[in-house]
């Protein structure tokens, strides 16, 4: 079934064909949709279950994980200050090791605030334990919700999973989404086996968490991270799966035209599909650009992303994020996937995109231009900020004014 | 009580800054911040000894509205600051202001530890029994069977009742306001900065968008029938009798403020190991 959906809908859709049991819930521009979308379905008896408004993303993500402990099939949502607000959460559950799948509407963090979308907020929850996959469009995102729940409830992976999406540009954005039908996606998808998870009606059981010292907290930590690796083989085999099934891929790592590119764009979610027509019109212009764009940031796919790099001359990599104090982030893993490997690229670092803002075709070219440049050089440019001398000017003025206003006597005359 | 010799009381207009609100035409809200800048006027203080501290929500957007100092913060957080803010400056006056869904849902626990510590600032709460801002669902404070998108055929549970929470965790002074009022609402408002101790008063700030039906407030609202006590347990009485409309002063008590005066800092090295002398 093929209909035109924003990526809220499409997020929502995840969840009704996954037969969410339990949505706990709160509202936060630009998530607020999904939520809406499965009650109104919950309420019409489309969907069986409950959706229950909780007071905070705290008690949301609490509410959450303790309901898939119990065994049901758990779905929630939220947007940045949200998933900042339900972080001291979001590490703890990944201890209880219970599935459940979040998406998330990527939203820039206060302050200042805005609306619009970075990533900031979703690699906040980096190394919070739960898997990440980043969509780029919204039929991504049906399959992603999916996908996250095959992943996250396979008894040797056992965590919960973010499933990311850009505010406005995916979240309002309407897209053809081809919806697979209800009875494919629960072959694929099979009622949720709690089976070691603890709690069992007439079996009552006390999942205090003890207070551990140095050494079995280690060893606790460090099998959850084993178990997130360990999600990487299986996500291989479940998207393979999921190809055969229903005919699209969604590798871990995406290459577009990156086989025999000189240039690389790196990117995460929406605005990758900006830099696939970047690297369209380059390739046009005689320039062999690629895009490479990792789906699974959590687990990391060390492997995929050496493969896809190796040989290519020089690599841009495009933040929507910023690490305050040393950069972009995704800049940062990739410099240490590659470190030592033979035939490894240039690797140079943009940060753009931060709060909403668009990122031009030009600037596509420009960093093109960049990479041109570093690989006759053999030097990466250093990391810059992608912003125009006319958005500077803009900002100067409005500085100005806002430095005139304050210095006007007005009341305190 | 704040600038020297209590200069030339300003006019309501200086308190009001050049920002032109954003809230829907018909917004409780907009009378809401008017009775704000009459109560500041007649309170004769000046804009720069004052802060209003927000939340986030449309109500939360007003302290840009005024020429105070403001601060426009993080989601049910109006009270932590306005708390740190007023512990730090006792000098200042501190109006904490926000909306019901940050009040008492998401900042909820701040509300009860604000009334129970009992600094001296005063929080205005702008109840129009739905989020606003995200576009209409039910707050704590929402009846039972609103019908909303997101709780078709209503939530089915027990409204939060603000007042009996204020009462029951040591709030000073408490009152109802209605935006239907703002002269009456400036007044008390007045009475509230006056207070000593956490004064709390609860608004009610019609959401004509999400819940036009609230026009009717107007007419639904009526000067409380008996006069303000300062004896909780007569408060709690008047509250079971409460029909959620009585307008004004519902308790003025005699509990102490929170001590906002630091006490001595050692002043030298010696001072300060001598406190560790045994
Ligand atoms: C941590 C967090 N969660 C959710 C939100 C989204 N949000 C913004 S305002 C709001 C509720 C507004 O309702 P209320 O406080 O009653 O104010 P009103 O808009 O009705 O004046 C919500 C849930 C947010 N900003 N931050
Ligand atoms: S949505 Fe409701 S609360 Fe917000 S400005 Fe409009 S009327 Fe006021």
């Amino acid at each position: 079934m093929r209909r035109l959906l924003t990526g809220n809908a499409a997020a929502a859709w995840g969840a009704r064909l996954a037969r969410a049991d339990y949505v706990p819930a709160f509202p936060i521009t630009p998530q607020t949709e999904i939520i809406e979308l499965l009650a109104q379905w919950f309420g019409a008896g489309e969907m069986r279950g409950r959706l229950v408004m909780l007071e905070s993303e705290h008690s949301m993500v609490t509410a959450a994980a303790a309901a898939a402990a119990t065994g049901v099939r758990v779905f929630t949502a939220t947007s940045s200050q949200g998933l900042l607000y339900a972080m001291e959460m979001l590490y703890t559950v990944t201890g209880w090791r219970v599935p459940f799948v979040l998406v998330n509407v990527s939203r820039g963090l206060a302050s200042p605030i805005t609306l619009e979308s970075d990533h900031n907020d979703v690699l906040a929850a980096r190394d919070s334990g739960f898997l990440q996959m980043h969509c780029a469009t919204c039929q991504e995102i049906v399959d992603s919700v999916l996908l996250a729940y095959r992943l996250a409830e396979e008894p040797a992976v056992r965590l919960p999973a973010i499933v990311n999406l850009d505010g406005f540009h995916l979240s309002f954005t309407r897209e053809p989404v081809e919806l697979p039908p209800a009875e494919a996606a629960a072959e694929f998808l099979p009622p949720f086996e709690a089976r070691g998870i603890g709690f069992r009606a007439s079996r009552p059981s006390s999942q205090a968490v003890a207070v551990l010292g140095g050494s079995p907290y280690s060893y606790f930590r460090y099998e959850t991270h084993l178990a997130a690796q360990h999600a990487l083989e299986v996500y291989d085999g479940v998207a393979a799966e999921f190809a055969q099934r229903f005919g699209r891929r969604h590798d871990a790592v995406e290459c577009y035209r990156s086989d025999d590119a000189e240039i690389v764009f790196f990117m995460i979610g929406a605005f990758a599909t900006k830099a696939m027509d970047a690297v369209d019109r380059l390739r046009d212009a005689g320039v062999r650009a690629g895009l490479v764009r990792p789906r699974l940031l959590r687990p990391y796919p060390v492997a995929a992303l050496r493969r896809a790099l190796a040989g290519r001359r020089a690599v841009a990599v495009i933040d929507q994020n910023l690490s305050v104090g040393k950069g972009g982030v995704l800049h940062g893993e990739l410099a240490s996937a590659l470190y030592g490997q033979a035939e490894a690229p240039l690797l140079a670092s943009y940060v753009g995109g931060l709060g909403g803002r668009d990122i031009a075709p030009e600037e596509f070219f420009q960093i093109a231009r960049e990479l041109g440049e570093a690989i006759a050089a053999r030097q990466a440019p250093p990391p810059r900020l992608l912003y125009t001398a006319g958005e500077l000017r803009q900002m100067r003025n409005l500085q100005a004014i806002a430095a005139a206003e304050r210095s006007v006597p007005g009341v305190a005359a | 009580m704040n600038a020297p010799a209590q200069a030339a009381q300003l006019t309501p207009q200086k308190f009001k800054s050049d920002v032109k609100p954003v809230w829907c035409p018909g917004c409780g809200d907009y009378t809401v911040l008017s009775s704000i800048t009459k109560a500041l006027a007649a309170l004769a203080v000046r804009p720069e000894n004052v802060a209003v501290v927000s939340g986030i929500g449309c109500s939360s957007r007003i302290p840009a509205y005024t020429t105070c100092y403001g601060f426009h913060g993080v989601h049910g957080r109006a009270l932590a600051a306005a708390t740190g803010l007023k512990v730090a400056r006792p000098d200042l006056t501190v109006i904490a202001a926000g909306g019901d869904g940050d009040g008492y849902s998401i900042g909820g626990n701040h509300f009860l530890h604000a009334c129970r510590r009992n600094v001296d600032l005063t929080y205005i709460v702008m109840d129009n029994r739905v989020y606003g801002m995200t576009k209409g669902q039910p707050s704590p404070t929402t009846e039972p069977d609103w019908d909303s998108k997101l709780s078709p055929q209503g939530t089915g549970l027990r409204e939060f009742h603000p007042l009996v929470i204020a009462l029951a965790s040591g709030a000073n002074f408490i009152a109802r306001a209605t935006s239907s009022d703002p002269n009456g609402t400036a007044e008390l408002i007045v009475q509230a900065v006056r207070h000593p101790g956490f004064s709390f008063i609860e608004v009610l700030s019609p959401c004509v968008t999400f819940r036009p039906e609230q026009r009717t407030w107007k007419d639904r609202v009526h000067p409380a029938p008996v006069a303000p006590t300062d004896d909780p347990g007569r408060a709690a009485r008047r509250l079971m009798t409460d029909d959620g409309f009585n307008i004004g002063v519902l308790y003025a008590g005699h509990r102490k403020p929170y001590r906002t005066e630091q006490s001595a800092t050692p002043s030298s090295v010696a001072e300060l190991e001598a406190e560790f002398i045994l």
